[in-house]
């Protein structure tokens, strides 16, 4: 297992292994995206033709995607939730990493491990439990004052906390990771230079995260849109695109207009972690 | 003064940490635990008992669905590992400098899309009516449909798909960091292939391997989506036991005890794991 230029036939099966593999790893998401485009009403073989219409065509039995009522409902809840998601989970990153790269205090060690602990909690669990908990705390406030507290209830507040429970330790790592590589002393150069601490902060140092920044805002947002075991469980009236994707495959059976949905977020989130791998690259190199 | 700024500064960095750690993952998880120790006595009237636990364990479908989750995750992590391993150093060494990032990219792309729809691509490709069963009475292999889905070969093909990525992407950086010179230096001291990879390169990517071995338990014994939608009405996954003890009978207590179990079981393996092999939390899944 060696890297070699000589093609020796065992060279040669290894290549062929690693091209099965990426067929394997293409297969079906060319299978969910293809289908989209055949002109029958269900997603499966033969091959009617090509169409257009599970994205446009706005008159059933083919409603496309573009025409579809609850769709977009979930698409516009997932994005809208998604960017709270994001902003919230950059924030606490770029805080925890100037914590855990430049602050000093005790058990710092434990803290930390802390922060990675909800990377390692089932998606599932971290939805149950905050479940319970905010509707503990909402019945409790309903018994003693009489008051309902309806944002605790499933629902939008639900989701995006849930979802940050988790995406903020994958924003942390990578914030922290781009803050360990600054060089401290051009922050001091700027000190003896005469600037203060928040103009330091805004022209020197926060410029120089602003890729890792940028970049983990994207993962979030990604990670945010696609997650289902979470949210499944505080879910409320909005549900996300994941979730009524779900109930459509699960309730009507699938028709293309799934497909076309496949399609679209393929297209989205490949387009968008282009974007967050170019802009690191460039400020790296 | 200065000294009074620093700790200032400290302590406003410290409380958007504290706020999240404390109220998103303690307080849920310690009121997950109050709730699953509670049981039912009479409409409205709770008293704490383990009677939630041993419903669990008095029910044979119950311990039998954990048992067998915990061991298809296992069998799904080890054969991440197997498949994974040699795309992963192919990528980080075998390939040139080109190559390797396209093919990188390549491994990351399906990892922004979502289970649902990698599990629909694989019931796309797998059904009755589907692509592969086509494709075989095309070319004439088979006379009748084959019905590839709803066993349990489907539910590990698709969990495999979909955890490998996280089992390739830190086994790609840290063999990346390796030096070749000391793949070199072992087979010059008269190693073949089989000691200079047992030897030199596992060892060296151990915190890997131990990084994507967690992440991808974990989310195998976590997943919803790919057992029940490749498995069927018998895929008998623990999660789905969850759902239905909370939203299909309404029975929080029993949910969170199961919940409870299940945490408890992946933490014990991830610390096994990690105690086996000598690493920590901290040099491995912080890393990736």
């Amino acid at each position: 297992m060696l890297a070699t230029n000589k093609t020796t036939p065992f060279l040669f099966g290894y290549r062929l292994y690693v091209l099965a593999f990426f067929i394997f790893l293409a297969a079906p998401l060319i299978s969910a995206g293809a289908f989209a485009f055949n002109d029958s009403l269900f997603p499966a073989l033969p091959w009617q033709g090509f169409t257009l219409d599970w994205f446009f065509s706005d008159t059933e039995p083919k409603l496309g995607m573009f025409h579809d009522r609850r769709l977009l409902q979930g698409l516009y809840y997932s994005f809208v939730i998604a960017i709270f998601v994001a902003a919230l989970s950059v924030f606490v990153g770029t805080t925890n990493a100037f914590l855990f790269v430049r602050g000093d205090f005790p058990a710092k060690n434990f803290f930390y491990i802390m922060m990675v602990v909800p990377l390692v909690i089932p998606g599932v669990i971290l939805g149950i439990s905050i479940l319970v908990l905010a509707s503990d705390t909402a019945n409790f406030v309903e018994n003693k004052f009489d008051l309902e507290l309806e944002f605790l209830r499933p629902g939008m507040l639900l989701v995006v906390l849930g979802q940050f429970s988790f995406i903020a330790t994958i924003t942390s790592l990578v914030i922290t990771a781009r803050l360990k590589k600054f060089d401290e002393t051009m922050e001091e150069a700027a000190f003896n230079l005469g600037a203060s601490r928040a103009r330091v902060l805004r022209t020197i140092t926060l410029p120089f995260l602003r890729p890792a920044m940028f970049a983990a805002g994207i993962v979030a947002f990604l990670v945010s849109f696609e997650n289902f075991n979470t949210t499944l469980f505080l879910v409320g009236s909005e549900a996300p695109l994941t979730i009524t994707m779900y109930d459509r495959m699960a309730k009507v059976g699938s028709t293309p207009v799934l497909n076309a949905v496949s399609f679209f977020l393929m297209v989205g989130s490949g387009l968008l972690a282009l974007l967050s791998i170019l802009i690191q690259r460039d400020k790296n190199a | 003064m200065q000294k009074d700024i620093k700790r200032l500064s400290l302590i406003l960095l410290f409380a958007p940490f504290a706020l999240w750690i404390i109220l998103l993952i303690i307080l849920p998880h310690i009121g997950m635990v109050m709730l699953s120790l509670r049981e039912k006595v009479a409409p409205r009237v709770y008293e704490y008992s383990f009677a939630n636990y041993l419903e669990f364990i008095n029910e044979p479908i119950y311990w039998n669905t954990l048992l067998r989750t915990g061991s298809m995750s296992l069998l799904v992590t080890a054969l991440a590992l197997l498949i994974g391993f040699p795309i992963a150093y192919y990528i980080a060494k075998i390939a040139g400098p080109r190559a390797r990032g396209g093919l990188f990219l390549l491994c990351l792309i399906p990892l922004w899309v979502s289970d649902l729809i990698r599990s629909f691509g694989w019931i796309l490709l797998l059904r009755e009516t589907g692509v592969i069963s086509n494709f075989l009475l095309w070319t004439g292999v088979t006379g009748t449909p084959i019905e590839f889905l709803y066993n349990d070969a489907a539910v590990i093909v698709g969990l495999v798909y979909t955890v490998i990525l996280f089992m390739i992407v830190p086994l790609v950086s840290t063999l990346d960091g390796m030096d070749n010179s000391m793949i070199e230096a072992g087979y010059n001291l008269g190693g073949n292939g089989f000691t200079v990879l047992r030897r030199i390169i596992v060892p060296y990517a151990m915190p890997g391997i131990v990084a994507g071995c967690i992440v991808t338990f974990m989310l195998t014994a976590g997943s919803y989506l790919t057992p029940i939608l490749l498995g069927g009405k018998n895929s008998s996954w623990f999660t789905e036991q969850i759902y239905n003890q909370f939203i299909t009978r309404f029975n929080w207590e029993g949910g969170a005890a199961f919940g409870m179990l299940l945490l408890m079981f992946t933490s014990f393996v991830i610390w096994l794991g990690l105690k086996l092999s000598g690493q920590t939390l901290a040099n491995t899944v912080a890393k990736s």
